[in-house]
């Protein structure tokens, strides 16, 4: 008997079962505090009046059915997307030319990288402050110029009808980089025997790279536009610093306008309710993105 | 395709300047991207005066990160970014490591399960737990301390699926060796295993930090009193309470900034490698 309780504890130990557990203890106990209950709990959030300072009401799905009746929030869905339509483009294709013209052993081709690195692990805080002052109406360098070139100065971030395009700027100029190290690892993977075929053929550069590098760089670009949308659909920090959504509510995007709703207004059970709905469509856009992307991208085994 | 950005033959050849088109297009580029950064510095170094004024003004007077240090506690923001990020990070490569090797490696009861669950936490915005997150760091009473900001950072379902698909593609034979040799899975990871992940627990260290050191909207919510603000925290609102000083702002902007941006010039190969990294895998 003695003999046997000792086998089964001995193979207890000598299997994966106690020990597993062990090492993962920690970080089951923080991703399931910080994890896993806040996403249940959001959702219980999201059928309740919730204020934040005292316990919530349940009101059932009336936040969900308050969400297709406000304009407030059709137009900041409106806005969101007008955004992520210019910022995703503008990231992928500015990102893909600049990573091309990386790609090349060159004299001071580090000190390139480097300037288009650089805004990568600037802050989003400093970089919208940086750009406000750039694009101050008053004292700003920018107006400045256009003055000397005989253009009257423009309002940028005060302008109701600008400030939503200088935003994308901003994050263009911040995200860039990112990108481009991305594509510039995805292009030096590429074989050059394959380029230098493909100009034998006669083909000229343009066409190389139209049908030889950018269809091997497919899987590079699919998750490109993946990630470029997931995070331009969460803008939040330069319009915190910059606009405050302002002026005229023109950069009120929707997760500005869940903050607002959730911090300004305490309508924490409403702001999940827009926070969930954001996160399926950010869901259901990757899936879309993906299986239209499975279409178009051949992966090399 | 998983080597990083930079090879190491570009670094060295090129040693003579020979001519080639490209600068022409490389130099207005570079000019654009670091234009921000120039007038930043040369705005910090002016007058308000002058630079309310058009002109070049390399005025080099350091008034304004003087004033800019005796009117906001940028030291003590410092300090406090500094703690919670290191902790974080150094919290993030233990426990990560931990869990994605068992998740690589070991068969125990419920590992599938638990992956599923971690790689779904992974897919949810912050926006969404931004409100119960709050609720729970309260309910722990530490809302408006830095442990409020370390909490639910410690471990990260980032760290743990990268670390766990690298843990994957590593060859079985040498664990197998040390086991029977007779180390314990703890002594092989740690002796074993982790020296040979250098990279990838870099791209995890290197991440971390980013994410921790420039992070705005949980310590936005997390945090109240000025004496708990991260670098961020407090450059924003220094901005907020100076608007019109522009030459003030600017220089608090460039002290808030040099920390990270040194870390990236000096360790620039490791950070580009992450970032690829985490394209590839992510």
């Amino acid at each position: 008997m003695s003999s046997g309780r000792a086998s089964f504890r001995d193979r207890l130990f000598a299997s994966d079962h106690v020990a597993g557990w062990l090492f993962v203890s920690p970080a089951v106990v923080l991703i399931g505090l910080f994890g896993v209950a806040p996403i249940v709990w959001a959702l219980i959030i999201s059928f309740q009046n919730n204020s934040l300072i005292t316990s919530g009401t349940w009101v059932g799905l009336a936040n969900y059915r308050h969400l297709l009746h406000d304009p407030m929030f059709t137009a900041s869905v409106r806005r969101t997307i007008v955004y992520t339509l210019l910022f995703v483009p503008i990231t992928l294709f500015g990102a893909l030319a600049v990573a091309m013209a990386l790609n090349r052993r060159l004299h001071g081709i580090r000190f390139y990288r480097t300037a288009v690195f650089a805004p990568v692990v600037t802050s989003t805080v400093a970089t919208a402050i940086m750009f406000s002052w750039l694009l101050d109406p008053y004292f700003g360098i920018v107006n400045v110029v256009l003055n000397k070139l005989g253009v009257a100065s423009q309002g940028f971030f005060q302008n109701p009808g600008q400030a939503l395009y200088c935003i994308v700027l901003v994050t263009v100029w911040g995200w860039l980089g990112f990108a481009v190290v991305i594509y510039l690892a995805a292009l030096q993977g590429i074989p050059r025997e394959l380029l230098e075929a493909a100009e034998i053929d006669g083909a000229t550069r343009w066409r190389a790279f139209w049908r030889v590098q950018f269809p091997l760089l497919g899987p590079t670009t699919l998750f490109l536009v993946v990630w470029l949308t997931i995070n331009s659909l969460q803008l939040f920090d330069e319009i915190y610093v910059i606009t405050r959504g302002g002026p005229l509510a023109s950069t009120t995007v929707v997760v500005y306008y869940l903050f607002q709703q959730a911090f300004a207004f305490f309508q924490a059970g409403y702001a999940t309710a827009i926070a969930y709905v954001v996160f399926l469509a950010i869901l259901a856009l990757t899936v879309v993105q993906l299986l239209i992307g499975r279409k178009l991208v051949h992966y090399r085994s | 395709m998983s080597e990083a950005a930079i090879r190491p033959e570009d670094l060295t050849t090129a040693r003579r300047w020979t001519p080639s088109p490209w600068h022409l297009v490389l130099i207005p580029l570079a000019l654009v991207m670091l234009f921000p950064f120039f007038w930043l510095v040369v705005t910090s170094l002016q007058t308000l005066t002058q630079s309310r004024t058009f002109g070049l003004h390399f005025a080099l007077q350091f008034h304004n990160y003087v004033d800019a240090w005796t009117q906001a506690p940028f030291g003590r923001w410092l300090a406090n970014t500094t703690i919670v990020s290191v902790t974080v990070v150094i919290s993030n490569l233990v426990f990560c490591s931990l869990a994605g090797y068992a998740l690589a490696r070991m068969r125990f009861f419920g590992s599938g399960a638990l992956f599923l669950v971690i790689l779904a936490t992974l897919m949810v915005p912050f926006q969404v737990v931004m409100v119960p997150t709050l609720l729970i760091v309260r309910g722990l009473g530490l809302v408006d301390t830095l442990p409020a900001l370390m909490a639910p950072n410690l471990v990260t379902p980032f760290g743990v699926f990268l670390l766990r698909q690298f843990f994957k593609t590593m060859p079985v034979e040498i664990e197998e060796a040390a086991r029977i040799d007779g180390a314990g899975r703890l002594g092989t990871l740690v002796k074993v295993v982790i020296p040979s992940m250098r990279a990838p627990l870099a791209t995890v260290g290197i991440m971390t930090l980013l994410w921790t050191w420039n992070d705005f909207l949980w310590p936005l919510i997390a945090i109240q009193s000025e004496k708990n603000f991260t670098l961020q925290l407090g450059l924003m609102t220094f901005q907020g309470a100076h608007t019109i000083n522009w030459p003030l702002v600017m220089a608090g902007t460039v002290t808030t900034q040099i920390p990270m941006l040194v870390i990236f010039i000096v360790a620039q190969r490791w950070f580009v490698q992450s970032l690829a990294t985490q394209g590839l895998k992510g």
